[in-house]
């Protein structure tokens, strides 16, 4: 395998930007998840399909909302710079690329897991003398847990994937914000790195695989657990 | 225990509209499925709210929607059964027991768990996880985890139904001592005659979204003989039978029934159908029965086209079943003196 430093760091990027953008939507994901599964309102389609829009609009289209709404002339933008931030084109807009981008498929797990509680479990807590957060955290969150790591680790490989969102929010700048397939893109674009495309190429496989695997071993023990 | 309940409460096509002043620690509510049971359960516990009404246990407002209250589900004090154990899959029988203790307040905190976890023999389950219990262990430990949470009031919802026969009747003396033991009233929900009868004092009849009768368990018993499948059902508890010829025959009163089904060096519950009870009118001379009692007709009723007879069997009670027919023949009036044949094997023992 032939990694140049500039790859080196596209790795490293990719790896920063799609755990990040995990970890800052877990919680959204989980209060997304939350509402639509425990929460009785009209409505609830609106947000549904909001939520779930992302999934089959192309990133492309994403990525030039959130240009739109962080650049200099969208309303959160203008908030952004008076306070002395400017996101386009640093990693940091990548990773909210790659958080609306995942955004979906992360709440589709857990709101899975979270249906999959009997409503009943929550009733007996509740008479038990658990408020309704006492429940959340001690009978929905665990019970959930599963849904919440296979989300995770379906929304960090789909992280590690952006292509589309990110390119037009954040570039494809090396060393910046140009992570593994920005990378394998210049690299195809020129005829003569071809072995270097395959090598980020096996790169991205490793990591899948690994990611995949964590998950599945989590998941085992965590069936382990709840048999003993 | 006082429950006040005055609500309405419509979903979808169905609507319930109950109003009811209930006292006791025993009552039964007691309906087909769909008759607005459930319900009940859910407007008492918080779970759902009425959309008028209002509900008071023990002169404390749970929910008025004149005033404006809503007492929240953990706030009312009010623990529930369900039909299947619902023990939280991710905790250990432990902590499940204790999940309701520990979010008691300390001024309530009446009942112990080791005095309940002896009580309900539960020592030998605690370090398992729940995944790994039987039906009837399951809910045994979430009887106690309802128990523990020191309620003020114990909703029941149908806590027998998910088990067979034999695991019904180990079940049923663990409900009743923890009725007795540790006072705590009680909503017994249930679509079985039998279980109104072991465990409840009073009666709610709930049809079609109303309560329609309000009775004894006797009585409901009485007036459903003839389209109960069973008859009426007699219930017998006896001990520590002497074997007899290959049959079991336990001490009733000053008299001894002779029974196939019994079980040794203990205590035992028996079924007896209104049914399989012949009555004579003088001693028959040899019959194939091995139980004949001398009784006394101490009252009779009317129930859907048969007659009950109170039988006073030496200060025992049973209820035989006969039609209008047999009844003139036999000249039964109260007070009359019969002869009552049982066979040894129409005892069912039920534990």
């Amino acid at each position: 395998m032939n990694l140049t430093p500039e790859d080196i760091t596209a790795i490293w990027l990719s790896l920063k930007i799609a755990l990040t953008a995990t970890a800052l939507a877990l919680p959204f994901g989980f209060a997304a998840a939350w509402v639509i599964v425990f929460m009785p309102f009209k409505g609830k389609v609106v947000l549904e399909v909001l939520i779930n829009l992302p999934l089959t609009l192309p990133p492309v289209v994403i990525g030039y909302f959130l240009l739109l709404l962080l650049g200099k002339n969208g309303w959160p933008g203008k908030l952004l710079a008076a306070s002395g931030v400017s996101l386009i084109f640093t990693w940091k807009a990548a990773v909210i690329a790659s958080a609306a981008v995942g955004f979906p498929l992360l709440v589709r797990s857990i709101r899975l897991g979270m249906e999959s509680i009997d409503k009943q479990l929550i009733e007996a807590s509740r008479s038990l003398g658990a408020s309704w957060y006492d429940a959340l955290l001690t009978i929905i969150a665990p019970l959930s847990l599963k849904g919440i790591l296979a989300g995770s680790s379906l929304m960090f490989a789909r992280s590690l994937g952006e292509f589309g969102a990110t390119i037009i929010v954040a570039g494809n700048i090396p060393g910046i914000t140009q992570t593994i397939p920005l990378a394998i893109y210049d690299y195809a674009s020129s005829p003569s790195s071809g072995t270097m495309a395959l090598s980020l190429c096996l790169v991205s496989v490793i990591i899948s695989v690994a990611v995949l695997s964590l998950h599945e071993i989590l998941g085992s023990q965590l069936d382990r657990k709840s048999r003993l | 225990m006082k429950l006040h309940i005055e609500a309405e409460k419509k979903t979808g096509a169905f609507s319930l509209k109950v109003n009811a002043d209930i006292s006791g620690n025993r009552i039964g509510i007691f309906g087909d499925s769909g008759s607005g049971k459930s319900t009940i359960v859910h407007l008492v516990s918080g779970m759902l709210q009425p959309d008028i009404g209002e509900i008071f246990l023990d002169g404390e407002c749970l929910f008025s929607s004149r005033q404006g209250i809503n007492l929240a589900p953990e706030k009312r004090r009010i623990a529930l059964v369900f039909q299947h154990a619902m023990l939280f899959p991710h905790l250990s029988v432990k902590t499940n027991l204790l999940y309701g203790y520990n979010r008691c307040r300390a001024e309530n905190k009446r009942i112990r768990p080791d005095a309940l976890i002896d009580l309900l023999k539960l020592q030998p389950l605690m370090e398992r996880g729940v995944q790994n219990l039987s039906g009837g262990e399951k809910q045994r430990v979430a009887l106690g985890r309802a128990v523990l949470a020191n309620p003020r009031l114990l909703l029941m919802d149908e806590p027998l139904a998910g088990l067979d026969d034999t695991l019904r009747f180990q079940i049923i003396p663990y409900l009743n001592c923890v009725g007795e033991e540790f006072k705590i009233p009680y909503l017994f929900i249930s679509h079985s005659l039998t279980e109104m009868q072991l465990m409840t004092d009073r009666v709610l009849v709930v049809n079609k979204g109303q309560i329609a009768e309000e009775t004894t368990p006797e009585e409901l018993a009485r007036s459903r003989m003839a389209q109960s499948q069973n008859g009426y059902l007699n219930f017998l508890r006896l001990a520590d039978p002497l074997v007899q010829n290959g049959l079991f025959a336990y001490r009733w009163g000053d008299n001894t029934l002779l029974i196939s089904d019994g079980k040794n060096n203990t205590q035992s519950l028996f079924e007896l159908s209104s049914r399989d009870i012949i009555l004579f009118k003088n001693h028959p001379e040899a019959i194939s029965a091995r139980n004949l009692l001398v009784c006394t007709v101490k009252e009779m009723f009317n129930s859907g086209g048969r007659i009950g007879i109170v039988l006073s069997i030496q200060g025992k009670i049973l209820v035989a079943e006969i039609v209008h027919a047999a009844a003139d023949e036999l000249n039964i009036t109260t007070g009359s003196n019969l002869f009552a044949a049982i066979k040894a094997s129409s005892f069912r023992r039920l534990d």
